[in-house]
């Protein structure tokens, strides 16, 4: 499993991933990915939360803008948690991140305002139910194309699945439960997607 | 679906430290105008400081330093995305309530600015929006843990361009997590009594006038509500926290001396989360670079190729020893 390790909160999807694996029976190993070659060997990816011009940045000076836009195109399972939604969205309209156009959805960024606004909200998610739903200074969806909906907070969706991506705009990472990371795992387990590279990987 | 208000938090411990967590792995800029602002967040900084004057000028102007001019906090929310954080004085609600009201994403309760409390830092907790406070050692960092604080951040000795007190501090502050590990149950309360005495100064204080030599604790409000008990309870649990953690239950970034890229790089080598520069960015010769070369050296603070390439041509802002700095001049020293 890839985690993209630059910045913003790798170490608590790392434990939550974990967590979610022993749960499922699976024995994984997770690798927070900074470079290119990091890629490689891979069988799913989460983009975690953090801010998202600073993770676009860097994803950007370090190449791996492309890398992770053409693996998710070649059907690597990728979820994005707010920042990392921002980034897999189709349209941020924001030039200061430029979204991956993965998941069709249209992004505003901190769309509830400033961190005074951050909430919690108990969400309704289909296929899985009552979920804790931590939001800090998170996106708004405000447009959604071809993609499912699983859950809406104020009539808005907040969890879109689409093919081989999920997208939330909230941080199932912050919780102890990992019913969704779980969710992320089977369909990492479904889609059976590695990617190659030229480099040998140790996943 | 609608928007059932009873079930909606603001302000919640998980929001306050979730908003913490985000900001991990990165660097938080101490910017005075709109321009500097960009220039941070175009070189990945992860938040930006809204300050009037960075640490080494209020250090050189000397006087009262009190938290920034509304205005100047404002424009600088307006020209970024990435969250504005502020400075408020030691102790001083008001001002935080003032900066919490403008729409500042996290306060910085610093020895920066000259306290306005001699006795009690803020209680955190009466705010809506996450705190993060300097701490010298692991008994501070526990009382500003339990008074609140989101976050945690060495203090240094800020505006100096010296790393050597931001170390000791994330030193003082590992050593005692590695001692917290081995204690037992009755020793995390010993601990957790003697990181809570300083709450009753004042009512020592207070009780000696009235009685001479004897102390009246009481069983009733020592701090913002809570007994002296209470605090003890408070502090246990932060202890216990920091025993099953292995660290402290909050994110700990550096501060206080960060002036060059491999400073940044060998705070996160000692366990920071991330870090903050002042005066580091824009009193070194070319801030945008040295901000790039900082955000660069901190994402890989172990690829020291790297750290050799973005650190060439860099000049970094002079620096003081901390020897001559006169003792009532130490901005460590304010706050306990």
């Amino acid at each position: 499993m890839g985690l993209l390790g630059f910045q913003g909160d790798v170490s608590e999807h790392k434990t939550a991933l974990l967590k979610a694996s022993k749960n499922r029976g699976m024995n994984i190993t997770v690798r927070e990915i900074r470079k290119d070659s990091d890629m490689n060997n891979i069988s799913g990816l989460i983009i975690p939360g953090g801010e998202s011009t600073t993770i676009y940045n860097l994803i950007n000076s370090y190449g791996l803008y492309a890398r992770i836009k053409n693996e998710g195109m070649n059907g690597l399972p990728i979820w994005g948690t707010c920042a990392g939604l921002i980034i897999i969205s189709k349209n941020t309209g924001d030039d200061r991140v430029i979204g991956m156009d993965l998941l069709d959805v249209e992004v505003e960024r901190n769309a509830y305002g400033r961190q005074i606004n951050s909430f919690i909200s108990e969400l309704d998610i289909s296929g899985i139910g009552k979920f804790e739903g931590v939001f800090i200074r998170a996106p708004v969806i405000s447009h959604v194309g071809d993609v499912e909906v699983m859950a809406y907070y104020n009539e808005k969706p907040v969890m879109v699945r689409h093919m081989n991506y999920i997208g939330t705009t909230f941080h199932p990472e912050l919780t102890d439960d990992t019913r969704i990371h779980e969710l992320f795992l089977d369909l990492v387990e479904r889609e059976g997607y590695t990617s190659t590279g030229n480099n040998k990987g140790d996943n | 679906m609608t928007l059932n208000l009873s079930e909606l938090r603001f302000g919640d411990e998980l929001l306050k430290r979730g908003f913490a967590k985000m900001t991990k792995g990165g660097v938080i800029m101490d910017v005075t105008t709109a321009e500097q602002a960009v220039i941070a967040e175009k070189a990945g900084a992860v938040s930006v400081m809204a300050l009037e004057r960075v640490p080494s000028d209020i250090r050189a102007a000397g006087g009262v330093a009190r938290m920034a001019d509304p205005e100047k906090i404002k424009e600088i929310m307006n020209a970024v995305s990435i969250p504005v954080m502020a400075k408020v004085r030691i102790g001083h609600i008001s001002e935080g309530l003032v900066l919490q009201q403008l729409g500042v994403d996290m306060l910085d309760e610093s020895e920066v600015l000259t306290p306005a409390d001699p006795f009690f830092h803020i209680y955190k907790k009466d705010l809506t929006i996450p705190v993060v406070c300097g701490a010298r050692s692991i008994q501070e960092a526990v009382r500003r843990i339990l008074e609140g604080a989101a976050m945690i951040r060495t203090k240094g000795e800020a505006g100096t361009g010296n790393i050597i007190e931001a170390v000791r501090h994330i030193r003082m502050v590992n050593e005692g997590i590695k001692i917290i590990k081995t204690l037992s149950n009755e020793e995390l309360i010993k601990a957790a009594r003697n990181i809570a005495s300083s709450y009753s100064i004042l009512r020592h204080n207070v009780s000696k006038d009235l009685f001479g030599a004897e102390d009246y604790l009481g069983e009733f409000d020592l701090y913002s509500g809570l007994s002296l008990e209470a605090i003890e309870k408070e502090a246990v649990k932060v202890l216990k926290d920091i025993k099953r953690l292995d660290r402290l239950p909050v994110v700990n970034f550096a501060a206080g001396g960060v002036a060059t890229p491999s400073d940044g790089a060998l705070m996160m080598k000692l366990g920071t989360d991330g870090v903050f520069v002042g005066s580091g960015i824009f009193k070194s010769k070319d801030p945008e670079k040295m901000a790039r070369a900082v955000v660069e050296a901190v994402e890989n603070y172990e690829d020291y190729k790297l750290i050799g390439d973005v650190s060439s041509n860099l000049v970094g802002m002079p620096g003081i020893e901390i020897e001559n700095i006169p003792p009532e001049q130490k901005l460590q020293e304010r706050g306990w």
